[in-house]
């Protein structure tokens, strides 16, 4: 076990454990509001909030860092008010640590009309009409009002589906855009900024961000431009190529990666941290997330189901509520897409800490393959791209 | 007369019958034996008591005046268990309503184990209504064998037997009976107040006949529902055919909504509870305002619904005041703290933003 290594004065990462095959490993990262074991799933609270549950019951899932999202934040009710409110966990009433996104993604995902210069990002608020110019400088600006443990740097975001020399610009841009940033962190002490590798699927491009990126002091690296709707095969390779040219001793967060396998699978090529919706999104869409993939509890079928979600799930949901409940549940009352919410994100957490726990133990090669038996049932069911990802890196499904 | 109390294996207590005698009498020595209220003080006409041995295992309270905790298909609206147990001071008498129910019955059936386990609400106790306070029925439903319930896919035809069935399924504790409360919207005639009576009275004769035959509602209570519009002869024969019927307990039913001048109201509330015995809780719908409520209770009343706090919520307004309660209404002050300060002290555009608010907005709250 090695001793905590100093990412940043904000930050510092202990391997506790790595698995002697693959690339996985269990930290423990120390942030300014408290440590965080990793590999760590990250649930995101877009908007100051963890649709339909309570901080307090956040926390008592055993959550220890979740996400706030500067775009819809910075819009509403804006960085002034939070700042007043003792920033973002004042706001929220949230004692662990709390990651921001720089605003970039909603800005290419939910803004039809946005143009990309040198600038910045220059688009039309959907909140009120007015036109936003959104730069480097004015994202660490709000990040640094809503007072988050790490804050990621304003990257030109491109879709993972798209070719061509856009994509060098963007990677060029996200370089340029992070020194900006660096320069514009106006509490390094308190606040971890992390840069976001691009260069979409082209290997050269990603290899060139990396080598430049790495250059910089921050205290850890987000791999971006993923997640997006490409291949699979090609995403996999993306992931182990970043991880090979990132250092060991700061953290890796994979962003917007969520599905089980996913998680499963990065994990072993060497990520650390993830986010993403999809858990708590589908939760709200009536879907329960189970170990054997997941229960429309909405539907007709589960009427007269008795039993809970999960039988072996310890969540106050599955304690309490069948699904037979939550489905006459489902179709008038809104506390049923929070109890769904409660067991996803408990099921998530569950997942990562199983995940952490078996390469504590030396056994993570076996608990992947453990782990995809119970998803998919026998070997013609598995993946493809993730056999291939996982025999990458020495683990063989039988 | 006694009645011989056996608990089986962890389950709820059943009745056994060990003497012939009138029924009347049997069934509510049986009752007696389970809830029981204390009055401890009665002012001018307010009546401070307990509520004891309720529920599955007998052994639940409840203080009055009370109200009931809300629920909607089994469900506080919006709270989970969770969030529930960080409120304090949670009515310990839980409302389910039939109408959110209903559609549930062939699942309750096949269930089994009764409505309150279903709901994850297991050592509560239940009290199950006719009707959402939410949602005011349509009128013109009823005829003298059914009443309709609005339930989430429409219109369901009730009959006694029907009804019944429902709650062998539901297996509550306290069970509004089946009555026809369709006096509400506008000028009730003294015809249609005669029918809500004498329509109810059968229901109630009809239901605690099938009570006695289900083993599964041996230990629930009936509450008899007092019907009668704004006719006061209706109400006082409905008040006191009623309280001839071993029922639980009294719901005053039929002043929902504006349709009644408030001052019939009150009287007709007060000579109602005249009529009825001191030793049974007498419920109210439709009664949520505090100032309202707390005109209820000099009248006798002992038990409320919680949906005003759900009413409040969806307009998107909080709970905000302190209340100086005058009994005499010639000089009742009510500080109102709510929206007249938020217009003083906010901006113009607050202002301006609290007047396009609901019109519903009543002084306890602000926006």
């Amino acid at each position: 076990m090695a001793a905590p290594s100093s990412c940043g004065p904000a930050l510092s990462l202990r391997v506790v454990a790595e698995c002697g095959l693959s690339k996985a490993r269990a930290c423990e990262l120390r942030l300014p509001h408290g440590p965080v074991p990793s590999p760590v799933f990250m649930p995101v609270g877009t908007q100051g909030t963890m649709k339909g549950i309570t901080a307090r019951q956040l926390e008592a899932l055993g959550c220890r860092i979740c996400l706030g999202n500067t775009y819809h934040l910075g819009m509403r009710p804006g960085p002034e008010l939070i700042k007043q409110a003792n920033g973002l966990h004042g706001f929220m009433n949230w004692p662990q640590s709390l990651l921001t996104d720089s605003g970039g993604f909603q800005m290419v995902s939910l803004v039809e009309l946005s143009e990309v210069t040198e600038e910045g990002v220059r688009f039309r608020s959907p909140y009120d009409g007015e036109e936003i110019l959104l730069t480097p400088e004015k994202s660490i600006e709000i990040q640094n009002a809503l007072g988050s443990d790490i804050m990621m740097q304003l990257d030109d975001v491109v879709s993972s589906t798209v070719r061509g020399p856009r994509v060098e610009e963007a990677m060029y841009r996200s370089i340029r855009w992070l020194d900006r940033c660096i320069a514009a962190n106006s509490k390094p002490d308190q606040q971890n900024l992390f840069a976001i590798v691009q260069g979409g699927l082209d290997p050269a491009l990603r290899t060139k961000c990396l080598e430049e990126m790495t250059q910089r002091d921050v205290p850890g690296f987000a791999i971006g431009g993923l997640s997006g709707g490409e291949a699979k095969d090609r995403f996999w390779r993306m992931v182990t190529l970043s991880t090979d040219r990132l250092p060991r001793g700061k953290p890796r967060y994979l962003m917007g990666v969520g599905y089980a396998t996913d998680l499963v699978v990065c994990v072993a090529l060497g990520c650390d941290m993830f986010d993403c919706v999809f858990p708590t999104r589908t939760a709200r869409f009536g879907s329960a997330l189970v170990p054997w993939g997941s229960l429309p509890v909405k539907n007709k079928q589960f009427a007269k189901d008795f039993r809970p979600i999960d039988e072996n799930c310890d969540c106050p949901t599955c304690r309490r509520y069948s699904r037979a409940f939550l489905h006459a549940l489902f179709r008038s009352e809104t506390a049923a897409m929070h109890l769904l919410t409660v067991h996803n994100i408990a099921y998530q957490l569950n997942l990562m800490r199983s995940i952490r726990e078996s390469i504590v133990e030396q056994r993570f090669p076996q608990f992947v393959r453990d782990f995809m038996r119970t998803m998919y049932g026998s070997r013609e069911r598995y993946p493809p791209w993730a056999m291939e990802a996982l025999a990458s890196v020495n683990i063989t499904l039988e | 007369m006694t009645c011989r109390v056996l608990i089986g294996p962890g389950k709820r207590a059943a009745y056994v019958r060990e003497a012939a005698g009138a029924s009347q009498d049997l069934h509510a020595a049986c009752q007696l034996t389970s809830m029981k209220l204390s009055l401890s003080k009665v002012v001018s006409g307010c009546r401070l008591g307990t509520l004891t041995n309720l529920g599955k295992n007998g052994v639940q309270t409840m203080e009055l005046p009370g109200c009931l905790l809300y629920t909607k298909t089994g469900s506080p609206p919006h709270l989970t268990h969770d969030t529930l147990q960080a409120i304090k001071g949670v009515p310990a008498v839980v409302q389910l309503t039939l109408s959110t129910l209903v559609e549930l019955h062939e699942v309750l059936e096949e269930y089994k184990e009764g409505i309150g386990k279903f709901i994850g609400m297991p050592e509560s106790v239940l009290y199950c209504s006719l009707h959402d306070p939410g949602s005011p029925c349509p009128s013109g439903y009823n005829n003298n064998k059914t009443v309709s319930i609005w339930g989430y896919g429409g219109r369901m035809e009730m009959t006694g037997s029907k009804f019944m069935s429902m709650q062998r399924a539901l297996q509550p504790d306290w069970i509004q009976c089946l009555s026809d409360g369709d006096t509400i919207s506008g000028e009730t005639s003294r015809k249609r107040a005669k029918k809500s009576v004498d329509r109810s009275l059968s229901f109630l004769d009809e239901c605690l006949q099938l009570q006695e035959k289900s083993p599964e509602l041996q230990g629930s209570v009936m509450v008899g529902v007092i019907e009668g519009g704004d006719m006061l002869e209706e109400r006082l024969r409905s008040a006191r055919e009623t309280a001839k019927r071993p029922v639980g307990g009294f719901l005053l039913d039929g002043f929902q909504g504006q349709a009644m001048a408030k001052e019939t109201k009150l009287k007709l509330m007060a000579s109602v509870t005249a009529e009825l015995p001191e030793d049974k809780p007498r419920l109210i719908h439709g009664i949520g305002k505090p100032d309202e409520v707390l005109e209820c209770i000099e009248r006798g009343v002992d038990v409320f619904e919680s949906f005003y706090p759900y009413q409040v919520t969806e307009r998107g307004c909080a709970l905000s005041f302190s209340y100086d309660y005058n009994p005499d209404p010639e000089a009742a002050v009510i500080k109102q703290n709510g929206i007249q300060d938020a217009g003083k002290n906010g901006t113009e555009k607050d202002i301006n933003e609290t007047s396009k608010a609901d019109p519903e907005i009543t002084s306890f709250e602000i926006f």
